[in-house]
């Protein structure tokens, strides 16, 4: 097949899954309310002491972040494979890798990108000064496309498993350690004044290897589970 | 055309079927029967590539399917069970989206089109969940309307269509067999086609 009509068909199903987002609003945004109340219980709950709150806001915007994405994981392959959609897609012609890329690809649209955009507001909160707002910015920017493709590997090799909620979880919480470790240093490193580069290259590393190769993990995964 | 030489189906560690061998020529159907759990939508899931046989292989143009991989895929029109179609979704945006996957976009006209022939014309803005099964079941097989694969592999398709919608997928079957298309069926009930079925029967 062509690179032309597999882009068409990627485009597609991205589409159709943005759609669906659009037709569920209160599913799709519940990871970024997630994200803010989180957020905003830990100032709260720990009181005003401008110190303490910015030592502690990157590693709790940042593991905020990270549970948010986890939280519509377990719905990313599981409807299409009650409805018998996945298996539309895994006996398409156009390759089956960049569907599911396809679809990780909307995943982090719908529960990635709100976060991106709420984490300046939240960072707030935690007086934290301008361009370190900034290197967190970047730092989601490249981390949680990152959370997605991992966890949706995670998904993958849970599908029709009972329980697998619970299951995702485990599988995927050490996996996220290293993007958790880059994401959060890089905005303590920028605070610390050490400078986030090294941090972010390292998070950006991360993001390529993922890129590579969990969409092959996750077609394996998958049509594991649709034997 | 589609040949299934020896297969071999287990379920755990008990054997399905074993033996299976069948070959279809170019216009030609096969209707598979068997008491229910004697494996026929395993045969056909393997006939589709979705799991592998235990033993045996399934070759198309003189080819295993397994080679072929994506150039198979593209000759394929499955339709099992469940209709995959998204209850969010409205009939028309199931039949395009269904279309895109299958690599051959249609314009929203065709779309309503395939969808009237299929006799839910009236139904093709409302959203799937809101269809009766029998409607889910049409809006589904509209696919067959437009789709350009040769090979048909449907798993039950005449579960909840009424009599009209069996006529209906009748003549859909004779068109495509007439073109030169293979069909492999399953189904409890008669489906009265013109053209004549081979018959494999599983379990006995």
């Amino acid at each position: 097949m062509s690179g032309g009509s597999a882009t068409t068909a990627a485009l597609g199903v991205l589409r159709r899954d943005l759609l669906l987002a659009l037709r569920r609003k209160s599913d799709a945004l519940a990871p970024v309310f997630f994200f803010v109340i989180v957020a905003s219980l830990f100032p709260l709950g720990i009181g005003p002491e401008p110190e303490l709150l910015r030592r502690i806001g990157p590693g709790v915007l940042w593991v905020g972040a990270l549970l948010a994405t986890m939280l519509a994981l377990a719905r990313l392959f599981a409807s299409d494979y009650e409805d018998g959609t996945l298996e539309q897609l895994a006996l398409s012609p156009e390759p089956f890798v960049v569907l599911a890329a396809a679809k990780v690809a909307a995943h982090w649209l719908v529960s990635g990108l709100p976060l991106i955009v709420a984490a300046p507001v939240l960072a707030l909160q935690y007086g934290l000064p301008a361009d370190t707002i900034a290197v967190l910015v970047v730092s989601l920017l490249l981390g949680t496309p990152v959370l997605s493709l991992v966890g949706a590997i995670g998904a993958a090799l849970t599908l029709g498993v009972r329980g697998g909620g619970l299951l995702v979880a485990l599988i995927v919480l050490p996996l996220y350690v290293p993007a958790l470790v880059f994401g959060a240093g890089a905005v303590d490193a920028n605070l610390a004044g050490t400078g986030a580069a090294a941090h972010l290259s390292l998070l950006g590393a991360c993001l390529v290897i993922a890129g590579f190769f969990a969409p092959w993990a996750i077609t394996v995964a998958l049509r594991i589970a649709l034997e | 055309m589609l040949a299934a030489t020896a297969l071999e189906c287990m379920r755990g560690d008990r054997t399905l079927f074993s033996g299976v061998s069948f070959a279809l020529a170019a216009g030609a159907g096969l209707l598979v029967q068997g008491a229910n759990g004697t494996g026929k939508t395993s045969l056909l899931r393997i006939l589709v590539g979705l799991s592998p046989p235990a033993a045996g292989e399934v070759a198309w143009g003189g080819q295993p399917i397994r080679a072929l991989g994506e150039a198979y895929r593209g000759a394929v029109l499955w339709c099992g069970h469940s209709n995959a179609l998204k209850d969010d979704l409205s009939a028309l945006e199931n039949v395009r989206a269904a279309a895109a996957l299958a690599g051959q976009p249609i314009a929203a006209g065709e779309a309503r089109a395939a969808l009237e022939r299929a006799g839910v014309g009236a139904q093709a803005q409302l959203p799937a969940r809101s269809l009766s099964q029998g409607q889910k079941r049409r809006t589904a097989l509209a696919r067959l309307l437009f789709a350009r694969a040769k090979l048909w592999v449907l798993d039950e398709p005449v579960a909840a269509l009424d009599t009209g919608g069996v006529e209906w997928l009748a003549a859909a079957l004779d068109r495509h067999l007439e073109a030169g298309g293979l069909a492999v069926v399953t189904s409890h009930q008669p489906v009265a086609t013109r053209a004549q079925f081979a018959t494999l029967r599983l379990g006995a």
